[in-house]
């Protein structure tokens, strides 16, 4: 690997940059990923950092099954995303549809519309859980040979 | 000045839900103002109707997550009514605590969200870490940190034993001494009072003729509170006032919400201390005889009503959610007349909206028009007009066609 690629990579892993987008969830994992920014949790110690645009964004957390309206939306946001991007799916819902499973206007989860590269189950996912489910992310990020 | 028409959302950064607004600006100054919503909608009414009753307040649950309880109570409590139960005391004591402890996480949250929209990011810290003591307690009160499942028809499913009244009243003791000084900080911080102050006006007449409730509503004056007008769980044995205030504006609600907090820490140990022993739960059938029932309930955010019709099975025919943020979301076009477009995301901000809990479904009817099947001669008819209304005629071609053949 030349130096350039390990402190592209390196650099990638440090400061991941985040975009939290609400597919349809009901609140509940949402409010959890804000604590897990705040005091308590502090997810920003891992360089984890959430940013407004998908156009600044390196991980894209998703919340919530895809709802009708969502789903074109959903994909023109990982569209805008540079790559590599990746997506995290929190929450049951977002995992696999959960409870709304089989409503007329939901689709079965993010893997749906967009591919996905980490589950976070719990409804709703604690922010324990979301810390653990992207340090993971990362970690795996490290190993994999570009 | 020429207008221009901003769309915001529904992806944005000054928002947290999905929805999208549409705002004609003339220069900075806001013009016209239209919310499109239905990003959230999941058709929760109808997986109720195709659920059973148990399901159904699992369901109701996740309407939204931040007033999980309101909605799942709202629900039990009109159940309740049609089947004829009577819950036991201690049950809707334990509702009521569970109810407050939202409150506050609630109120909490929002302080910190109105904090962060107005580039005050050491409140939103400040808050979140305070409000982490209420998560606790409702986790050991519930097992959940969010989505608590502590409602049943007929009752509740846990008890609170003595270990865990001495955390909560612990934890109230922090909490107050905390809220005490986010009211100091609301009434002597200057750039906070001058940045909230006058910005998002509603005046007392047009939060009663727009139907504001909650604490919007409260503080345009309005004493509107259902805990107080109809009161439901343990509210008509507790003793609190109604909090509302002047201002008419966002700084009003500010202080509105954080007068509640001090109220809620007062009922919590009020009713933990008056709390009568005995059983949490009475047994109630699987089938709910038919009839119908309205039920309300003070969210955080506001009145919240369910609709509950049951037809003697075990599944509900009809149940209708009328979320409080519906009610408020006609106030925020009201607000941003003729004001400033930075001023948007702290007044949309201020009356708390909820949007998965918002995005409900209504299909009118209308009554008066006609069928519109319509027979081959009436659709030969209509495609003859439409395409003459473009100047094409094609009755020319087709007797032609008709004399050649």
């Amino acid at each position: 690997m030349r130096i350039k690629d390990k402190i592209v990579k390196w650099s990638r892993i440090k400061s991941p940059w985040m975009l939290h987008f609400n597919t349809g969830a009901c609140n509940a994992c949402d409010i959890e990923i804000v604590a897990a920014l705040t005091p308590r949790y502090d997810m920003e110690r891992f360089g984890v950092m959430l940013k407004g645009t998908p156009r600044h964004a390196d991980i894209l957390l998703c919340s919530g099954p895809v709802t009708g309206q969502i789903k074109d939306r959903l994909k023109r946001i990982y569209d805008q995303m540079p790559q590599p991007k990746f997506v995290i799916a929190v929450g049951s819902c977002a995992c696999s549809g959960g409870v709304f499973n089989g409503c007329y206007n939901v689709e079965s989860g993010i893997d749906s519309v967009i591919p996905v590269s980490a589950y976070i189950p719990g409804c709703p996912a604690a922010p324990t859980a979301i810390i653990d489910g992207v340090v993971k992310l990362l970690a795996s990020l490290e190993q994999r040979e570009e | 000045m020429r207008k221009v028409v901003i769309p915001i959302g529904p992806q944005h950064p000054a928002l947290k839900e999905p929805e999208s607004f549409s705002v004609t600006l003339s220069g900075e100054r806001i013009m016209a103002f239209s919310a499109r919503l239905g990003y959230n909608h999941r058709g929760i009414e109808k997986a109720c109707e195709e659920r059973t009753y148990i399901q159904d307040v699992y369901l109701v649950e996740r309407i939204c997550g931040i007033c999980s309880h309101a909605h799942s109570t709202a629900f039990v409590q009109a159940v309740e009514e049609i089947a004829g139960l009577s819950v036991p005391e201690r049950a809707l004591y334990i509702r009521t605590i569970i109810a407050e402890l939202e409150r506050i996480h609630s109120h909490l949250l929002w302080l910190g969200v109105a904090g962060h929209e107005i580039g005050f990011d050491t409140l939103l810290m400040y808050t979140w870490r305070d409000r982490e003591v209420v998560m606790d307690i409702l986790a050991e009160l519930t097992g959940n940190r969010v989505n608590y499942g502590i409602n049943t028809i007929g009752g509740v499913r846990r008890n609170i034993d003595a270990s865990e009244i001495s955390d909560i009243l612990k934890a109230m003791d922090i909490l107050e001494e905390r809220t005490k000084y986010y009211i100091q900080l609301a009434k002597e911080e200057t750039t906070l009072i001058k940045r909230l102050s006058c910005v998002g006006i509603l005046s007392h007449e047009d939060a009663l003729s727009l139907g504001a409730v909650g604490p919007t509503a409260r503080a345009s004056g309005i004493p509107r509170d259902t805990r107080k007008d109809d009161p439901y769980a343990a509210y008509d044995k507790l003793e609190f006032k109604v909090i509302t205030d002047d201002h008419c504006d966002v700084y009003g609600r500010t202080l509105v919400r954080l007068g509640e907090l001090m109220e809620s820490y007062k009922m919590i140990r009020q009713a933990l201390k008056e709390m009568p022993t005995g059983p949490i739960s009475v047994k109630a059938p699987r089938k709910i005889p038919a009839g119908e029932a309205f039920s309300r309930y003070e969210a955080p955010r506001g009145e919240d009503v369910h609709y509950v019709k049951a037809d003697g099975t075990d599944r509900p025919e009809r149940v209708k959610v009328r979320a409080p943020t519906l009610a408020n979301l006609q106030t925020v076009a009201k607000m941003l007349e003729d004001r400033q477009l930075a001023d948007l995301p702290i007044v949309i901000a201020a009356i708390d909206p909820c949007f998965s809990c918002t995005d409900r479904l209504i299909s009118l009817r209308e009554p008066k028009k006609p069928d519109k099947t319509l027979a081959w001669e009436d659709l030969r008819a209509y495609s003859i007009e439409w395409y003459r209304a473009r100047g094409i005629d094609f009755t020319k071609v087709n007797r032609k066609i008709s004399r050649r053949n």
